[in-house]
């Protein structure tokens, strides 16, 4: 029984919008939506988010995801109403990088308490070293390499992540970053890379400088981010 | 709390985003039309149906602090269909000890929490006082409230979103500390 998401935002379009993105990475994780006031305002209801709560509670543990600091009361009381309080986890974790990880992590099984130490994983984390384990696979020393730095301040998350893997889809090169799939958003976010931390690209292929200069490229523009 | 809503709008308006007023009037419309739809059998009960319709009704931050706060206090009273002045005075202490757990705000941030914790004390003393008047506790408690909500006046602004304005927000009375106030002044206004 996997984990399910409960997302509990002011805005009823960030909550779908966020359920939407992450069903994306995770097909078979139940994550509910619960936005806006009952009347489609901007705020919270106590209503949808029971509702949700309740929806979600027949699964292997529930995880809530939440905005802005009232969001955070609100999912707080609510599960105060509920008759097992203790079966409820918050994560403490931006909302959009927060659930998605929180649900690939859903997704491959993981208890409540495991997803909701993923989805608060990816805020700026120590640099860890990914092994160098894709290299057995590869043929020959790398075609192209680089070493970037990342500047952004949230470093590796879901949005650089996609960005990297998306440019890189589309190149005759077979890439990694720091030993994992340059094309997998979902394996760029597990390397917790935060800001600071150095990115090194190995490329193989037709495109591979193409790919290393696309990589550094977004790297060294932050990825347009602050 | 619908006579009030221009007042609360205005002192919102100063320091936060003015739409407290409207949202405490939406919040205590839908209790008093909840409490109409099913008359609930004990005070714990009244005050239960109370958090859930503020809940689900105010939107801002107040609804959960507020909801908590009489959440808190239908536990405290429980099933009890006669309420004495220490229960009384117990349950404002828990309604306070919510909202603090709630919005982790502390005396002297310029929040709600400056008009409950007086009013707290206010209340124990006069259950303490053991004359056996419930009425007494709800109006010591209101009397405190207000006065906690006018000294908010001068203070700085250290959690919610008049935090935002730093010094700027001293000089104006902190609008949950008011609505608080009116709260428990209503209750009084009840009793009597």
């Amino acid at each position: 029984m996997t984990v399910r998401l409960v997302v509990v935002s002011h805005s009823g379009k960030i909550a779908d919008g966020a359920v939407e993105l992450a069903a994306q990475m995770a097909p078979d994780v139940l994550i509910l939506p619960a936005g806006g006031t009952d009347d489609g305002r901007i705020g919270t209801s106590l209503a949808k988010v029971l509702a949700a709560l309740e929806q979600a509670a027949a699964g292997g543990g529930v995880v809530v995801l939440t905005d802005l600091g009232s969001a955070v009361m609100m999912a707080e009381s609510a599960v105060e109403f509920l008759p097992e309080p203790d079966s409820v986890l918050l994560a403490d974790a931006p909302l959009v990088e927060g659930l998605v990880a929180a649900a690939v992590a859903a997704q491959a099984g993981a208890d409540a308490a495991a997803v909701k130490q993923a989805a608060e994983a990816v805020r700026p984390a120590p640099v860890r070293e990914a092994p160098a384990a894709a290299e057995e696979a590869t043929p020959g020393p790398p075609e192209a390499t680089g070493d970037f730095e990342l500047i952004n301040l949230a470093g590796m998350h879901a949005r650089p992540a996609a960005k990297i893997a998306g440019g890189l889809s589309g190149l005759e090169a077979e890439v990694t970053v720091n030993g994992v799939d340059g094309t997998s958003m979902t394996a760029l976010m597990t390397l917790g890379a935060g800001m600071g931390s150095v990115l090194h690209v190995e490329a193989w292929g037709q495109d591979a400088a193409k790919a290393v200069k696309y990589v550094g490229g977004l790297v060294e523009a932050g990825f347009g981010e602050p | 709390m619908a006579d009030h809503r221009t007042e609360l709008i205005e002192l919102d308006r100063a320091i936060g985003d003015s739409d407290h007023g409207e949202n405490m009037d939406r919040g205590f419309k839908a209790v008093l039309e909840k409490l109409a739809e099913a008359p609930p059998a004990t005070p714990g009960a009244a005050l239960k149906l109370t958090a859930m319709a503020l809940m689900s009704k105010v939107g801002g931050a107040a609804g959960p602090l507020y909801g908590t706060a009489f959440l808190r206090a239908a536990t405290s009273l429980g099933d009890a269909t006669d309420i004495d002045p220490a229960a009384l005075a117990a349950a404002i202490q828990a309604a306070r000890d919510g909202v603090v757990a709630r919005g982790k705000a502390e005396s002297g941030d310029k929040t709600m929490v400056d008009a409950w914790t007086p009013a707290v004390e206010a209340a124990a003393a006069e259950a303490a006082a053991g004359n056996g008047d419930v009425l007494k506790v709800l109006r010591a408690a209101a009397e405190a409230a207000e006065a906690g909500a006018v000294a908010t006046d001068p203070l700085v602004a250290r959690k919610g979103r008049a935090s935002y304005l730093g010094e700027r927000s001293a000089g104006h009375r902190d609008p949950g500390a008011v609505s608080t106030a009116l709260i428990l002044r209503a209750a009084a206004g009840a009793a009597e």
